[in-house]
């Protein structure tokens, strides 16, 4: 009978959780425009006008509002208001490539605003019916080092192109030149980071559902006026573009990148895959920690539920249970140069080996040596109905094949505890710039502070800011 | 974006443009923005030319655009390749060496008649069946006056079809003494299919962009005297070029050779 309960309550949790694989709602969208955070909501808009709306960064549904219809828009803040960009064309719509670009400003971008009120269109690029380049696909970069304001567009159809717009009108700067900057990609975007300009770019066939082979390169260069180089010195003048994202998964055809900043050390990239298998094969938003290595950007990955070691960066040790460490009965075995007896393999320890040790209830957790033992091997599974951020849902952490729960408690503790849902048990999990996680509770007791999982020393954990300078705020996930 | 049903319409309209509205020259283009082909090529003209710096060769002998209507490029798998450039254009077409003004007759598959009467090109139905003509086509000796060759732009500028079009390109790499262990690097858009002296020695299949050095050829050697170098390159809408050079074992460009057409 306690079998069948334990089996009907084991039921009930995995009927309760889900493979964290995409946004939710309705989120379908091609060519999404950088992620806005606007009075608490996030927005994104797309081609052919509208956009989503979440309020969560991980539910999101229709509700955007951009008028002008077209394709492939951007969006950046500029002080307090925002600037949109977008082709009033269609990179072949009418049948050429006589392309427009215009920008248009909003105080705010809730449509349901007394604020809400877009300016009219102003033109800033165009191109004629066939000269070598289709101005369509805008990608707005506000220079962080001097505040000049730049435009990229272009598309398949020969030269990507920049030019400069006033940050103040949104209009193209009086005398400005377009600049080549690369060929034959799509939805180009741009972005600055430590000391780098990077032209993001789309490659492949765009349109295709799940033969769709977009994705997105990128190129570096030291001037935003390039020359943008990949990874093997290659000019994005003569093709070249170090891979971002491809397909994955059941995902495929990556386009349209956009960058998004929370803070130092967490970043975020949104675009399209033209086909999600699991979201009736709709084109859908995609939300990918950003990662760099060696000045490269990275894409992360969506955490998938699985069984980990939670790792410290601050020593490596690994988080785990306090309670007794349990010999293995397999003791040191020293071998002779004519030993003959078979090589098998050894049973891991299970949680029937240990649990019995264990306390009952509340549990204190720290860090220790990584002995792969049941004590420190933590399932971490997304929580449907739960909410979510940029990029996820929160995830309950458990140690594997029990209820004992990661739980964040007053005074800047941590503990296991039997899993009730409650906020402090679930967990915002999010891939740092430097491939790190931080692992953040929805809520903690007794205080608004916004707090991560450290290490307080080298064995001893608790909650604190989150600094991503120290080592103490980072984590890494090892499914070994 | 480019949307795949947009881009048939484009097809359409340029070649109604090709065929009915030939837009007049303003100052290096035309008032649809086309420019004139000089702002890419230049005709080949006195001794033997070295590649460039970084390699590329820019001596061509381009062969006017074969008609072969794609609606898309995703279509250009390996074994579509293969039947298409397998089939025989015109005569010797992996052997003969043309001068500069010679012409081929070819069959060539055209592209249905767009439709006017709702006064802009609707799309052909599925029933429309393609036709077959004669074509008379000629070679250019052209240098290009960019690290790539603007197949595109060859076909605009000469006033031809440029979209759903076979174009085939020739050139010869005259070496003083063997050169081994070197490789083709190309890239093209679209799909290509490369041949050094008569022997196969590179596709590039899908929906292609054109990237340096994007494919290299197995290990081969440049020998002594004349070599030729031809590609066939397939597209149907989007622009068309491609770019080559030879690179050594260490993937360096070489260019201790000269290039002719002849």
């Amino acid at each position: 009978m306690k079998n069948s309960i334990i089996a009907i309550f084991a039921a009930l949790l995995a009927a309760n959780t889900q493979n964290a694989v995409a946004q939710i709602g309705r989120p379908f969208i091609h060519d999404p425009s950088t992620i806005m955070l606007c009075d608490g909501k996030y927005y994104t808009f797309g081609t052919g006008g509208g956009g989503l709306i979440s309020e969560d960064g991980w539910t999101w549904n229709g509700g955007a509002v951009r008028p002008g219809g077209g394709a492939a828009p951007d969006a950046i803040k500029i002080g307090d208001r925002y600037l949109i960009a977008y082709s009033t064309t269609g990179g072949g719509l009418g049948g050429g490539h006589a392309g427009k670009v215009v920008t248009m400003w909003n105080k705010t971008l809730d449509p349901n605003s007394p604020d809400f009120k877009f300016t009219e269109p102003i033109e800033v690029a165009e191109s004629l019916f066939d000269e070598d380049c289709d101005a369509i696909d805008a990608g707005l970069l506000l220079d962080p080092t001097d505040g000049r304001l730049w435009l990229s567009y272009g598309t398949y159809f020969g030269f990507i192109r920049l030019v400069e717009l006033d940050p103040k009108t949104g209009k193209r700067v009086e005398g400005n030149e377009s600049v080549n900057i690369a060929i034959d990609c799509e939805a180009t975007d741009l972005m600055y980071h430590n000391g780098w300009y990077y032209l993001l770019g789309t490659h492949g066939t765009c349109c295709d559902g799940s033969n769709s082979t977009y994705n997105i390169v990128v190129g570096r260069s030291r001037k935003v006026t390039g020359p943008y180089l990949d990874n093997m010195g290659r000019d994005m003048l003569q093709g070249g573009g170090k891979m971002l994202i491809a397909a994955r998964h059941r995902t495929m055809g990556a386009g349209h990148f956009g960058r998004y900043i929370e803070e130092e050390g967490v970043e975020k990239m949104s675009f399209h895959f033209e086909a999600d298998l699991d979201q009736g094969g709709f084109s859908t938003l995609a939300i990918r920690p950003l990662m760099w290595k060696n000045d490269w950007p990275v894409a992360g990955d969506l955490l998938q539920d699985g069984v980990y070691e939670i790792e410290s960066e601050r020593r490596g040790y690994a988080l785990e249970l306090a309670v007794d460490f349990v010999r293995m009965q397999q003791r040191m075995r020293w071998f002779r140069a004519n030993d003959t007896t078979p090589i098998t393999s050894v049973a891991s320890q299970t949680l029937d080996d240990v649990k019995a040790v264990w306390p009952e209830g509340k549990t204190s957790v720290r860090a220790g040596d990584y002995m792969t033992r049941p004590h420190q091997k933590w399932s971490i599974e997304a929580v449907a109905g739960k909410g979510g951020f940029l990029g996820g849902a929160y995830c309950k952490i458990v140690i594997e094949g029990t209820n004992r729960a990661l739980t964040a408690s007053a005074n800047r503790e941590v503990a296991a505890d039997e899993y009730t849902g409650a906020d402090a048990q679930l967990w915002r999990i999010e891939q740092l710039t430097d491939g790190t996680y931080r692992l953040m509770p929805k809520s903690v007791p007794d205080t608004d502070e916004k707090l991560v999982l450290i290490s307080t020393g080298d064995s001893t954990v608790g909650l604190g800011k989150f600094d991503m300078e120290s080592d103490n705020s980072k984590w890494n996930l090892r499914n070994w | 974006m480019k949307l795949l049903n947009l881009k048939i319409t484009v097809v359409i309209v340029c070649l109604a443009f090709a065929a009915n509205a030939q837009p007049k020259s303003n100052g290096g283009k035309t008032s649809l923005g086309t420019p004139d082909i000089s702002n890419y090529f230049e005709p080949s003209s006195g001794d033997d030319v070295k590649p460039a710096d970084d390699g590329f060769i820019k001596r061509w002998l381009l062969l006017e655009p074969i008609s072969k209507p794609n609606r898309t490029n995703a279509v250009f798998t390996d074994s579509y390749l293969r039947e298409v450039f397998g089939k025989e254009y015109f005569p010797n077409q992996l052997s003969v060496l043309p001068k500069n003004g010679d012409k081929v007759k070819v069959l060539a598959e055209m592209q249905p008649p767009a439709d006017m009467r709702a006064g802009r090109p609707t799309m052909p139905t599925p029933e429309q069946k393609p036709i077959f003509k004669n074509q008379t086509l000629q070679w250019h000796a052209f240098d290009s006056k960019l690290y790539n060759v603007k197949l595109y732009r060859f076909a605009t500028g000469l006033n031809k079809q440029h979209y759903g079009v076979i174009f085939w390109a020739v050139t010869v790499i005259n070496c003083d003494a063997d050169i081994e262990n070197v490789r083709l690097s190309a890239g093209s858009n679209s799909a290509s299919m490369w041949w050094l002296n008569g022997e196969e020695v590179l596709l590039m299949s899908g929906d292609r962009r054109m990237v340096a050095d994007d494919c290299a050829s197995p290990l081969t050697t440049l020998k002594k005297g004349k070599n030729i170098l031809r590609v066939a390159v397939i597209n149907g809408p989007g622009m068309s070029d491609f770019c080559a050079r030879f690179v050594d074992i260490d993937g360096k460009p070489i260019n201790n050779f000269s290039i002719s057409n002849k």
